[in-house]
């Protein structure tokens, strides 16, 4: 049989406020275990929560920047439920009143087109502590640095209908809130959580099959395995004649496995209601507006503009302009650099490969996009080959030393294009090598011709020290061999 | 010095007969002696209060003195006092010592005063007798001669206790359907609920947040008001804290009555008030024609259904309010955990006495899926409703007056097996609170030797008049003089 899969999202994202959205602790990640968590954090008896004003202004953004409406009137309620890194036993979060409603993202497919996924809305809320089952001994350790943390829960409608389309809308918002500057973005850290709703209906059909939700994925390479991994799960079942039970499960990345959490008999019954310590919060026009002013330039319009203003092809454009940071080096390489596809293919090339290596961000890279960029000059008026450019690339990178002319200076990586002393070492190694100059006059398969001429440059190479402009050998070399 | 009022009090510190170590000495000396009888006390901290009375002699030789610099005066043990022990009345805090104040303790000891320890109460706020307490009941200094025990009313009945007892001349309460009112009526004294937002909740620990609210109780008005000075206010750390003047409460005491209009709801002068009662009641309202006031009868058609809303909402607050005594990070723990759910189930079970129980219950069953629109929904409404009828009256007069309980104060043991006819002792008071206006109880009578307390109920944020009110009173009667036998 085939299968249609419905595939819709819940995304977690921490906003990057500095404190909490209802205490005045701070929210950066990695203190010592529970330095970070004050009376209110913990829930100490009397305490009250106070509403965090830029949480609501980064959602109010986040809103703007998906086209969607924001609600006027935002209530907080409380969701019940026992847990021990839940300090208050209720977790203070939205559910008929969010702070954003009904918008959209447009995502870009392999093929070319786009695809409009609906978001049902995103609501405001604070993030739990951590529970450490590790090195307690048969206990369990709490920290509660993350209690309390701001998150803007982003919920779907269920648009998407496989795995590549989840992945580019999870990478697209990725790509939205960074460049908001309302989230860092950072998934090794938590930054962003997905949970993924899947369910499968015969191909066709209108009716909805029963979904599963899969928890808690924190890389787009894992949401991506676990919904093949589920895919693949509901088909076995459903095409042996049974029935999926609706549940959520948690997936192991590592072992590439999924287990149930719980089912919906078992699901908790959160009794929420509105919290009495929170007063209803009015979202004006002027908050509105002032949100609307702040709105840096967003992903869709910055890859325009890179097509438009540095001549970039699509596939360059949409890359360079995804994340914000990577943007903005891009165009700093390109202020100092001049020759902007030179520098697409440095920053997509080696610069994106070493940071990969290195487990680095943008904000990580120890050189600058002004260094780049200078490397970038060198190579476009010739006095960089890109082998020469690939060690002064290294001594940036490593720090040895950061002006770009000196490496060169230093490591004598100078081209020679005085074409004059170019011609005189060709007329010299051509002279000794006859053997092979008649064989490559004799040969008529052009193909073959353009190979046997990578047998002269090894030999150029050598009698210019390496410092001879590969380009201006091999024109002369054409040139002297007869074509 | 402990018939003394709050302004007397001031007055010999400021004269200089007397220092607040010595005063506090005296009040603690008396308060060791005399609370075996009441048990009103909780906790004496009488270290930290000789400290703050140290701090207060020096404070007035620096000429830094307010009104309550060096005055003693007692906490409910519902205010967070740094250092020293918060119970809230239950064994889940018996062993909780917060490293903070709540916003009420900072403003006193920002003033001066000397607190000389924290007040018994019904556990967790929730009683109308304060026989909940994890620390035992207690007995109302009134009708003791008669031989029998006597509820103090609840749940604040520790402070009225205190107060009328003269062990303390002033003592916070809170009132989250009558706390403040009630006791203050059964033992014979002063006590005022404050418009909702009118003080700040930080650090008073929650049962009912829509509802709860601090507030003063003393001997008489003018002590209230002194009190209500320091209590109110905004205060950023509670956002439904309102920001909002404060006027000076003494400033007003003195204006005359003459013209103010009096509105007797007429579903609280029902049969079912004792006549007893009804009398001592309509004998205040009199008092208060002779100063000039006018009477009319008016109506507030939903309030019978005040305490079935109440029954409803402060539960369900409550439910999630006490969700935080889990065992994990302070409080009661139960010993040998087996794991995770044992340690839940049991320390909520060993901590947590039955009232909390039944009301946890309660609201959590009310909030459930598939009851929450009959049950907390309709409440809502009902509240909306209750909200509108006291506007409505408002247009017409200035303040309403009505009794503050059904009867006098009862026998310990009488009510608290009947958890029903015990919610009715809230049936004058708790509609007060549904709408978040302010309410106070004067002493206007006594009945078989017992006191009864006149209810003023004003519009929002008519504190000043309210105690304007009963100032006056207290001016012509002497009610609030007469010290239990």
């Amino acid at each position: 049989m085939q299968w249609d899969i419905v595939i819709g999202l819940e995304i977690h994202v921490q906003l990057a406020t500095q404190t909490k959205i209802f205490s005045g602790s701070s929210t950066a990640y990695g203190a010592e275990p529970n330095t970070q968590a004050n009376a209110v954090d913990l829930a100490m008896p009397g305490t009250l929560p106070v509403p965090n004003e830029q949480a609501f202004r980064y959602a109010v953004m986040f809103g703007l920047a998906t086209n969607a409406e924001i609600g006027r009137r935002s209530v907080f309620e409380r969701k019940n439920y026992f847990y021990p890194d839940l300090p208050k036993g209720y977790q203070t979060t939205q559910l008929a009143q969010p702070i954003v409603g009904p918008g959209y993202v447009d995502i870009d497919l392999a093929d070319g087109s786009t695809k409009r996924v609906r978001i049902h809305h995103a609501h405001l809320e604070e993030d739990a502590g951590k529970s450490l089952h590790e090195d307690y001994h048969g206990m369990t350790g709490i920290d509660l640095n993350r209690a309390g943390t701001p998150l803007i829960e982003v919920v779907t409608e269920p648009d998407m209908t496989s795995a590549e389309e989840a992945v580019a809308f999870a990478k697209k918002l990725h790509s939205i809130v960074t460049s908001l500057g309302i989230c860092d973005g950072d998934m090794s850290q938590g930054s962003m959580r997905f949970d993924v709703n899947i369910s499968l209906k015969p191909k066709g059909s209108d009716t909805l099959g029963t979904r599963t939700e899969t928890k808690n994925l924190n890389s787009f390479r894992f949401m991506e395995q676990a919904i093949a991994h589920e895919v693949e799960r509901q088909m076995d079942i459903l095409e042996d004649g049974g029935v999926i039970v609706q549940e959520t499960r948690l997936y192991n990345g590592d072992r590439d496995e999924s287990r149930s959490m719980r089912t919906k008999e078992e699901a908790n019954d959160y009794r929420y209601f509105p919290c009495p310590d929170l007063l209803p919060v009015e979202i004006d026009d002027a908050f509105i507006e002032d949100a609307r002013s702040r709105l840096p330039e967003l992903p869709d319009a910055r890859r325009a503009r890179f097509k438009e203003q540095y001549g970039l092809n699509d596939y360059d454009a949409g890359i360079l302009s995804a994340d914000a940071k990577l943007a903005a080096f891009f165009e700093e390489t390109v202020e100092h650099g001049k020759d902007a596809k030179l520098a697409a293919n440095w920053i997509q090339g080696e610069f994106s490969a070493r940071l990969n290596a290195e487990e680095k961000s943008v904000a990580e890279a120890p050189i600058t996009g002004a260094q780049l960029g200078a490397m970038v000059t060198r190579i476009a008026d010739n006095t960089l080959s890109s082998a020469g450019a690939k060690k002064v690339f290294e001594a940036l990178w490593t720090g040895e030393n950061n002006d770009v002319d000196a490496i060169i200076e230093a490591k004598g990586l100078k081209q020679v294009s005085d074409t004059g002393a170019l011609e005189s070492m060709v007329d010299e190694v051509l002279a000794g090598m006859p053997d092979q100059v008649t064989q490559y006059q004799n040969e008529e398969d052009p193909k073959k011709r353009k190979k046997m001429l990578g047998g002269f440059m090894g030999p150029l190479m050598k009698a210019s020290k390496g410092q001879g402009n590969p380009k201006l050998f091999n024109e002369i070399l054409v040139r002297k061999l007869g074509g | 010095m402990h018939n003394k009022s709050v302004a007397e009090l001031s007055r010999e510190l400021e004269s200089g007969r007397i220092s607040s170590v010595e005063l506090t000495q005296q009040f603690l000396d008396r308060l060791k002696t005399e609370d075996g009888k009441y048990n009103s006390f909780i906790t004496i901290s009488e270290e930290q209060a000789l400290a703050e009375a140290r701090a207060a002699d020096e404070m007035r030789a620096a000429g830094k003195a307010t009104v309550w610099t060096g005055v003693p005066f007692a906490h409910k043990d519902i205010f967070c006092t740094s250092g020293i022990r918060t119970s809230c009345g239950s064994k889940m805090l018996d062993n909780f010592v917060p490293p903070y104040d709540a916003t009420v303790t900072a403003n006193f000891k920002a003033a001066g005063a000397v607190c000389l320890g924290k007040t018994n109460m019904d556990e967790f706020a929730m009683g109308s007798s304060n026989e909940s307490s994890f620390y035992g009941a207690v007995t109302n200094p009134w009708g003791l001669s008669g031989g029998d025990k006597r509820v103090p009313g609840g749940s604040s009945g520790g402070s009225a206790a205190a107060v009328a007892a003269r062990l303390v001349p002033a003592a916070t309460g809170t009132d989250t359907g009558g706390s403040i009112r009630q006791p203050a009526a059964l033992c014979g004294i002063t006590g005022l609920k404050p418009t909702y937002g009118r003080v700040s909740r930080y650090g008073m620990i929650a049962f009912a947040s829509s509802l709860d609210q601090g507030g003063p109780m003393a001997r008489t008005a003018e002590d209230a008001a002194l009190m209500l000075n320091v209590m109110a206010g905004h205060d950023p750390k509670d956002s439904t804290c309102i920001d909002r003047e404060v006027p000076d409460y003494t400033a007003t005491l003195n204006e005359p009555l003459k013209g103010l209009k009096i509105g007797l709801p007429k579903e609280y002068f029902s049969d079912q008030l004792a006549p007893a009662m009804q009398e001592q009641v309509r004998n205040a309202i009199r008092e208060y024609e002779k100063l000039g006031a006018t009477v009319k009868e008016v109506s507030l058609p939903n309030a019978k259904l005040a305490i079935a809303a109440y029954y409803v909402i402060a539960p369900a607050e409550a439910s999630a309010n006490l969700s935080r005594f889990d065992g994990v990070r302070y409080g009661y723990r139960c010993a040998d955990p087996k794991d995770l759910m044992d340690m839940y189930t049991r320390s909520r079970a060993e901590g947590f006495g039955n009232e909390v129980k039944r009301r946890i219950l309660v609201g959590s069953y009310a909030l459930s899926a598939g009851y929450f629109d009959a049950y907390y929904l309709k409440a809502q409404k009902v509240r909306r409703l209750i909200q509108q009828d006291f506007i409505n009256a408002f247009r017409e007069v200035d303040v309403l007056m009505s009794p503050v309980s059904p009867t006098p104060a009862f026998k310990q043991g009488e009510k608290n097996t009947d958890p029903v006819s015990m919610y009715l002792e809230d049936v004058f008071t708790i509609a007060i609170n549904l709408a978040g206006i302010p309410a106070m109880s004067v002493p206007a009578g006594f009945v078989d030797g017992l006191p009864v307390g006149l209810q003023i109920i004003g519009d929002y944020f008519s504190e000043a008049r309210l105690l304007n009110a009963a100032h006056q009173f207290q001016q012509v009667t002497d009610w609030h003089q007469r010290e239990p036998q």
